[in-house]
């Protein structure tokens, strides 16, 4: 007998799979269904993402959201890019260092939201996408960063030096040699870090203030006032969204060196 | 050219290091403070009142007409149903992510990707979004309702709005938390020390017991943290599956900050809830030292 093999594993890991993805394909499939009632199935159409493209508050909170993560994103890739290429070499408080940049993975998220929440009206931040983008850039720095500092841990240092020993000054050197080389990393650093900004509701729910709703927060807000189509739709996009990004990150994230 | 290494390396951690402090550090050390604070009118915390405990006195004690302190255990009694379900969940979520994680390492090297991947996509797509999903499953004219009603022995079955459903929400948010670190584990454990176990006459069992699930402790103490932090401070799961029956701590902190409008004490709870992720963390690191031992 195969000690490797354990009884069951293989049946419990196909069960897993199927509750993992089942509630996706009916949320999809319903997406797609004609009848008012969101649960009763007719026949196919495409009538209600028609619908999510003209409604003007949808077309809204989806400009705020992806001006959100396009801003948080770029934002929290620029520091975490910087701060990657500071943790590259070892130094004696480096894991101090790294463990404050990864905190706002650990720290449960709505503490952190209603913490900024009081800070903002304290100060007299006005709350809205200002607020949001840097709450969010906060949250997203370790997104950005864990996979630039991946990249940058397979890297050769040597090629740097070679440029700098051929005359490149340091910033030519930086710009011409290093940058290309860690692009994968920091491409797949800013999808992860711009899909979850464009996924986040908790954040963005206690700081978007009057007015200023993205998406996830118009879809909670759906949910509340009952059940509907729409919501399909507008939640199948965002999967969809999500899915491509992360197939793409995890691309380049694997991408040859 | 310019600087010393020391200065070049601060300069470049400045922009990463001052953000987290101001948008983190600067906020939980507001939040501290104003759970000593009184709630005031408009803006939700008196600013001018005398620091003190009274808010963490209001979880337990609640002043009566008369001024006697009475015992009020409605707010304990969400905070051990936060704790159980998230304890629950992490149980549960262990269940699954064991063998999922061990057949994972015996795979392929490109059925293994693609494992991880099928893995951590649900991981990435938005929380709000897949327990919607299960609201859709689990709402009484769904099909999945009218079939469990058909098979069940005792008539129809409510399966939205309770304990299970939110348990079910939780597990399907996290199980991905577990099923990675235990994986990182096994897919770098040496197979042949169970062999040499088997070989020196050690039943299957036994071998599985005293010599994988040891070398698996660190997955298991990670994959657990990761589940049972973020299921305590959940908000989103029991506000669509609990449907307002059954609140955790994540619902009544935004109470707080919503229709109630008490700031101060919506703190406290915040800090209870991070005292709790502290002592979770503390307890595991102390079984871990133990172990190793």
């Amino acid at each position: 007998m195969n000690i490797r093999h354990f009884p069951m594993t293989r049946e419990i890991s196909l069960l897993v799979l199927v509750y993992l993805y089942v509630p996706v394909v009916v949320l999809v499939g319903y997406s797609f269904n004609a009848n008012r009632t969101a649960t009763v199935w007719s026949h196919a159409s495409l009538d209600w993402y028609a619908r999510i493209l003209a409604n003007p508050s949808i077309q809204s909170a989806a400009k705020n959201s992806l001006v959100l993560a396009l801003c948080a994103a770029t934002a929290a890739t620029v520091i975490a890019l910087l701060a990657a290429l500071a943790t590259a070499r070892a130094f004696p408080s480096r894991d101090g260092v790294e463990a404050v940049l990864k905190m706002p993975l650990i720290l449960p998220e709505i503490v952190v939201a209603v913490a900024t929440l009081m800070l903002f009206v304290a100060l007299g931040v006005q709350l809205g996408l200002g607020a949001m983008i840097l709450a969010h850039t906060a949250f997203c720095i370790p997104f950005a960063y864990l996979p630039i500092r991946a990249r940058i841990e397979g890297l050769n240092q040597g090629y740097g030096e070679a440029a700098q020993d051929l005359y490149a000054n340091r910033f030519r050197s930086f710009r011409r040699v290093t940058l290309p080389l860690l692009w994968p990393g920091i491409m797949a650093g800013f999808t992860l870090a711009f899909v979850t900004s464009l996924d986040d509701f908790l954040t963005s729910f206690f700081l978007s203030g009057p007015g200023t709703t993205t998406l996830p927060v118009y879809i909670f807000s759906s949910i509340k006032a009952g059940i509907t189509p729409e919501i399909n739709a507008i939640s199948t996009v965002m999967l969809v969204i999500s899915v491509l990004l992360v197939s793409l990150s995890f691309f380049l994230g694997r991408l040859r060196r | 050219m310019t600087g010393s290494p020391a200065l070049r390396r601060l300069g470049l951690l400045t922009p990463a290091l001052v953000t987290i402090a101001v948008l983190v550090g600067v906020p939980l050390t507001l939040l501290f403070w104003i759970s000593l604070l009184q709630k005031g009118g408009s803006s939700g915390v008196d600013w001018a009142s005398v620091p003190s405990l009274a808010n963490y006195i209001r979880l337990v004690w609640e002043e009566d007409f008369d001024g006697t302190m009475i015992l009020n255990t409605s707010y304990l009694v969400i905070l051990l149903r936060s704790i159980l379900q998230a304890a629950v969940t992490t149980g549960l979520s262990l269940l699954f992510g064991l063998p999922v994680a061990l057949w994972m390492a015996g795979l392929s090297r490109g059925q293994r990707d693609l494992m991880l991947l099928l893995i951590t996509i649900p991981f990435w797509t938005n929380l709000l979004v897949r327990n919607y999903a299960w609201l859709i499953i689990l709402r009484e004219d769904g099909w999945f309702s009218q079939m469990v009603d058909f098979i069940s022995p005792v008539g129809p079955i409510q399966l939205l709005y309770n304990d299970l459903a939110v348990v079910i929400g939780l597990t399907y948010s996290f199980l991905p938390f577990m099923i990675l670190p235990l994986y990182a584990v096994f897919e770098k454990f040496d197979w042949r020390l169970l062999e040499a176990a088997h070989d020196l006459g050690a039943p299957r069992s036994r071998a599985i017991r005293r010599v994988l699930i040891p070398i698996a402790m660190p997955g298991i103490a990670a994959g657990s943290l990761l589940v049972f932090i973020p299921c305590l401070g959940a908000f989103v799961t029991p506000a669509l599956l609990g449907g307002g029956k059954t609140l955790m701590l994540g619902n009544i902190i935004q109470m707080q900050f919503g229709a109630s409008r008490n700031w101060p004490f919506g703190a406290t709870l915040a800090v209870v809830l991070l005292s709790l992720m502290l002592i979770a963390m503390v307890t595991m690191a102390i079984w871990r030292n133990r172990r190793v031992r």
